[in-house]
This record gives C-alpha cells, sequence and structure tokens, in this order.
C-alpha cells in the first residue's frame, strides 16, 4: 500500500495562534487513520487541512507541504479547489443534512458537479445508499424530507452524500460522536465497510472506537503529533507516557 | 430584604398595567375604526337633508348614485335609458326656479315655494328636482320622492367611481382605490424583492466583515428616513425620470409610486432576509462546498433554501409597508381616483386617499364615514399580511 496522503512539515496559525506545530505524517491508501486527542489539539483543523476547508476561516496561514498521490494540495489554481474536494469527501460532526429530499440529498454532489445524466444519478443514489446501509430503510420515502429522518439515519445520508462522488478519501469529523451506541455501531460498521475502497481519516474522541476501527492513530496533544503509529501498538505499548496518559484515562 | 419584598410586587403590577392598557388602547382604536367605518354603510348618498323628486306620472321611482351623478353632469338626458318614459331629462334645483319665477311669484319668505315646484315640475314631466327639504316641507302635490339605494357593502367594494364630493349623490366605489394600492404594491415588490433578495446575499454571504460593517448601518439607515423625504426624492428625480423616459404628459404615475415605494420596502427586505440567511448552519455551507459545490451553487442551492421561509417573511413584510405608506404615495401617484389601466397612468391609493380627503370631509358626515370604511379595508388587508407573516415564519421552527 502506498502513501495516500502525506503531510510535510506543516505548520497552520489562525491569525496569532499556532494551532499546528511541524507535523509530518504518512497515510497509507485503503486504511483507516484514527486521530486522537483532547479537544482543542488540532486534530479536526489537521483533518480539515486534507480538503482546505480551513480556506474558509479567515486569517489562516499555511506553511509546509500537504501531499495527496504526490501532488501538494496547496500549490494548485483555486479554481481547482473544488476539484479537489471532489476527491475528498467529508463527514461532519452532527447530521448536516440539505433542506431537500433524501434523494436530492445524495444527489445533491453529482449535480453541482454537473451530471445531469438522471438514470445515471438515480443507479448512483441507490448504490450509495445500499452502501452507507440506509436503502431498506428509505427507499419508499425518497422524496420526504431528509429532516424525518432519525439522527443516525441522517448521518448515514450524509456519509452517502459523501460518497455519491466517489472520492478517494473520506474525512470524518468525529462522525458519531451526536449519535446513540446503536447508531454508533452501525456508523462503526460502516467504516469497516469502506475502507477496502476508500482511505479514511476519522477524528474521534471515542478511545474504544479508535481501537474498533481503525489501523493507524496518531494522538495529537496542544498543536503537536506526539505519536503516530499502528492502531495496536498506541492502545498496547505506546512509546510516549503523554500517550500512555491520555489513553488510561489520566487527562483530556 | 424587607424593601424587596416590598418593590417586587409594585413593579409586577406596573408592568402589568402597562401590558393591559396597551392592549386596550390598541382594542380601543380598533374599535373606534370599525365603528366609524361600519356606520358608513346603509347611509344615503344624497345630502342629508335633502330629496330627489319626480312627477307623478313618471315610472323611475328608484335610481343609484353612479346614476343620479350621470343625469346631472348630463350623460343621461332621456328617461328611456334609466327604464322610463321617452322623454328629455329636465334638471331642477333652487337655481332654476330661481330664473323660473318671480320673486313675488315666490313669496318673501319663499313660502309658496313648495306650489312653485309643484307648478314647475307639472309643467315639465321629465323634471327631476333636488331641494332641501325644508324648502318642499314634503307637501308636493305634482311630485314624488325618489328612492335611491342605501351605501351598500358590495356596492362599496365593487364600485368603480370614487366621487365622495359630488353633488346630489356622492358615488364611492373603493375598486380604483384598491386596485391602485395593489397595483403600486405590487409593482414595487416585484423591483425591490430581486434587488433586497441579491444586496442581502451579499451581505450575507460574500462581503468581507469590514465592507459589511459599514454597508449594514447604511441600509438600516434607510429605514429611518421620513417618508415624507422619500416623496420629495421621488417628486424630483423619479418623477421626472419617469415622465422623460416614457415621453409621458405627466411623470406621476403608479410606476414612480412603484418605484419609490421599492426604494422604502427595501431595508425591510434586506435586513428581515439577511438574517435568514445568516441563520443556515455553517456545517451546511461546508458539507456543500466539501461536496465540490462552488460558493454560488452553495448559495443558490443550500443557503436560499434553508432561509425561504424567511425570505418570504421579508417579502410580505416588504408588501405591508408598500401597501400603508402614505404620504411618498400621496406625493409621487398623481392622485387620481380612476381605475388604473396601465402603470403609466395616475393612480390613487387607500392611505394617501385617507390622507388627502380627511380634512375637507365635514366631521361625522357621509364623506368622513366613507373615509373611516377605507381605513377598516386597509386595517384588515395589513391583518392578513400579519398573519401570513405569522404563518410563514412558525414554519421554519422544525
Amino acid at each position: 500500500m502506498g502513501n495516500k496522503l502525506e503531510t510535510i512539515d506543516v505548520n497552520l496559525y489562525y491569525g496569532d495562534f499556532h494551532a499546528l506545530k511541524g507535523i509530518s505524517m504518512f497515510i497509507s491508501e485503503n486504511s483507516v487513520t484514527a486521530l486522537i486527542g483532547p479537544s482543542g489539539c488540532g486534530k479536526s483543523t489537521y483533518l480539515r487541512l486534507f480538503n482546505r476547508m480551513n480556506d474558509l476561516i479567515p486569517n489562516t496561514r499555511i506553511e509546509g507541504q500537504v501531499l495527496l498521490d504526490g501532488e501538494d494540495i496547496y500549490q494548485i489554481k483555486p479554481s481547482k479547489i473544488d476539484h479537489l474536494r471532489r476527491n475528498v469527501g467529508m463527514v461532519f460532526q452532527k447530521p448536516n443534512p440539505f433542506p431537500k429530499s433524501i434523494f436530492e440529498n445524495v444527489a445533491y454532489g453529482l449535480r453541482v458537479n454537473g451530471i445531469t445524466d438522471k438514470s445515471f444519478i438515480g443507479a448512483q443514489v441507490e448504490k450509495t445508499l445500499r452502501q452507507a446501509v440506509l436503502w431498506e430503510e428509505v427507499k419508499d420515502k425518497l422524496k420526504k424530507s431528509a429532516f424525518e429522518l432519525s439522527g443516525g439515519q441522517q448521518q448515514r445520508l450524509c456519509i452517502a452524500r459523501a460518497l455519491a462522488i466517489e472520492p478517494s478519501v473520506i474525512l470524518m469529523d468525529e462522525p458519531a460522536s451526536s449519535l446513540d451506541p446503536i447508531s454508533t455501531g452501525k456508523i462503526e460498521d460502516l467504516i469497516f465497510e469502506l475502507k477496502n475502497l476508500y482511505t479514511i481519516i476519522v477524528v474521534t474522541h471515542n478511545m474504544q472506537q479508535a481501537g474498533r476501527v481503525s489501523d493507524y492513530t496518531g494522538f495529537f496533544y496542544l498543536g503537536n503529533l506526539i505519536e503516530f503509529d499502528k492502531t495496536k501498538k498506541i492502545f498496547t505499548n505506546p512509546s510516549k507516557p503523554e500517550t500512555e496518559n491520555y489513553i488510561t484515562g489520566r487527562f483530556g | 430584604m424587607r424593601l424587596r419584598r416590598f418593590t417586587e410586587p409594585v413593579f409586577e403590577s406596573l408592568i402589568k398595567i402597562s401590558g393591559y392598557s396597551t392592549g386596550f388602547i390598541v382594542l380601543l382604536i380598533v374599535i373606534f375604526l370599525f365603528k366609524e367605518g361600519i356606520s358608513f354603510f346603509n347611509l344615503s348618498p344624497v345630502d342629508e337633508g335633502s330629496s330627489l323628486w319626480v312627477h307623478n306620472s313618471n315610472p323611475v321611482k328608484k335610481l343609484t348614485a353612479p346614476q343620479i351623478k350621470d343625469i346631472f353632469d348630463q350623460k343621461i338626458t332621456n328617461w328611456k335609458a334609466l327604464g322610463g318614459n321617452d322623454q328629455p331629462i329636465s334638471l331642477c334645483t333652487l337655481d332654476e326656479l330661481g330664473e323660473a319665477f318671480t320673486e313675488e311669484q315666490l313669496g318673501a319668505k319663499f313660502e309658496r315655494l313648495p306650489a312653485c315646484i309643484d307648478s314647475y315640475i307639472d309643467s315639465l314631466p321629465g323634471t327631476i328636482g333636488f331641494f332641501p327639504d325644508k324648502q318642499t316641507a314634503n307637501a308636493l302635490k305634482n311630485a314624488q320622492p325618489v328612492q335611491v339605494d342605501k351605501v351598500s357593502f358590495s356596492k362599496f367594494i365593487s364600485g368603480t367611481e370614487w366621487f365622495p364630493t359630488s353633488r346630489p349623490a356622492a358615488s364611492m366605489g373603493v375598486m380604483p382605490l384598491l386596485l391602485g394600492t395593489l397595483l403600486v404594491s405590487f409593482f414595487a415588490i416585484l423591483f425591490a424583492l430581486p434587488l433586497g433578495l441579491a444586496a442581502a446575499v451579499y451581505l450575507a454571504e460574500i462581503a468581507d466583515e469590514r465592507v459589511r460593517r459599514i454597508l449594514k448601518p447604511v441600509i438600516e439607515l434607510l429605514a429611518g428616513i421620513p417618508s415624507v423625504v422619500y416623496g420629495f426624492f421621488g417628486l424630483v428625480v423619479i418623477v421626472p425620470l419617469v415622465q422623460s423616459t416614457f415621453n409621458l404628459p405627466v411623470g406621476e404615475t403608479a410606476l414612480a409610486g412603484s418605484i419609490v415605494l421599492a426604494i422604502m420596502a427595501l431595508p425591510t427586505i434586506i435586513t428581515v432576509s439577511e438574517d435568514a440567511l445568516r441563520t443556515t448552519p455553517r456545517a451546511m455551507k461546508e458539507a456543500s462546498l466539501a461536496l465540490g459545490a462552488s460558493q454560488w451553487q452553495t448559495i443558490r442551492k443550500v443557503v436560499v433554501p434553508y432561509a425561504a421561509s424567511g425570505i418570504t417573511a421579508a417579502a410580505i413584510l416588504g408588501i405591508g409597508r408598500a401597501i400603508g405608506e402614505t404620504m411618498a404615495a400621496l406625493m409621487v401617484t398623481g392622485n387620481s381616483a380612476i381605475m388604473p389601466r396601465s402603470l403609466l397612468q395616475p393612480v390613487r391609493t387607500i392611505p394617501a386617499t385617507i390622507a388627502a380627503e380627511l380634512g375637507e370631509a365635514p366631521f361625522g358626515g357621509l364623506h368622513f364615514k366613507a373615509l373611516f370604511a377605507l381605513g377598516c379595508i386597509l386595517f384588515i388587508i395589513t391583518l392578513i399580511i400579519n398573519f401570513l407573516v405569522e404563518r410563514v415564519s412558525a414554519k421554519r421552527v422544525r
């Protein structure tokens, strides 16, 4: 497996605040990488580097290189950012469906990317809803508003929405933090299924979740990447005392 | 501590009293408005204390207010047009009597006047006479009074002529005023909504913080300018512009009114819809951008649909502002109470009518009460608008 994503000595500043301090890390293809750490440690900020979501926040400054398939995504033309975001899907902390029907939510990404072929859109919507294990629950009410679904269903809808444009990387920002345990279990199963097809990075507060779903884990603390290794190694035999303290629940 | 136990109930009751009294005052205003407005109906449109008379042989015993107006304007000159005999109509008022009879015949104190009227009408059976009841003493032998339809609600609403001061019978049809109001307001909102929405989107989504901090107070300032200033601006700038652009004899038209009212409705539309646009969760916009949508696609397909109910509320509030606006409408619409046929014609709105005519209407008279009835109509329209706003914005709470 090659390196899908790589960051080389990345520093990020929000105004005067130094949010990411010289992060170097690589993420291999078709793997799940978990980013853990206490609130405000920079793990979400790091995640949002990969689809340039940090660009939306004024006064953000970035140094270093962020490589996707070997290309620095911060050197591309501004007009190509849409293209990058098509390739790097994102699932957010809280379910955030659009005020549209279930069908239109999933079709949205296709439509904004200029696809008009109705039969293709229909097939793609069904395929991704099946991938997100939501099809059986919504197939009779595709025209209903997405707001009528439960929180867990909404989050799976958001995952289907991200999958519909066939990205190669999926970023998940605490995708299960606002869900009940059963819905969380479903999302975790889903992550497990999806890693055969996609490279997944998931930010989580939940230690057990990181242990269950990920192949690699990175521990962030105060804007530093303290440790990055195979998940098994991090959870059984971390090499840094800070990591051990955090994992065993002594702080954070 | 003891003091607080004493002052708290006092403040509480003060607040209660002011709440109740405000509600009571509002109720009082509404009751007063409708009492005056409703008492307008079932009045006779003929001047109080006067009557119309025709010869006993005349089969026409009943006339409507517009017919009477046409007769006295000499638009109808033969009884045949009114379903009577084929004989010309001749008009007779005290003036005609003064010419037909000498002072001696009339008597020094006009005591022989009824007899004179009698003989005048008898000599000209096609006569319609209009005399004060005091002079006729209701004692004419050869003539009988004409019944005139009372002012009815349906006639008031559907009537197409507004001549509240015409004599002997006033015709008061609200249609030209109502249509004038709706025409001017409709086009005002047609102009203001796209512009206001564009400005709101710009402020909420595109403008950077510095521009916003300057522009927002400026727009809010627009809302505070007195309407007479807008009217003056309209009179000096918009009216000549409309006149020269469309090569019209006068620039004071419905179009000029619409433009001025559109400018006045803009601040409402911009601020209300901008607030609605701002309620779109950031996560929702980010989700759209993360799917590769451009900023424009995000605005068009996510932000505006999310804020749709707020934008609708803004539009309805804007309409409300335009419908109720008095001074500016009075100054630039040309104030001719005719059925509007095009935008390039003078029209007259309901509020402008009230403002312009209330000063001349005798207190408590027919005209005065008609203006209150107009006020009632305006009140009902705004009530409907407020109700719609409530309904639309209630939808937002999902």
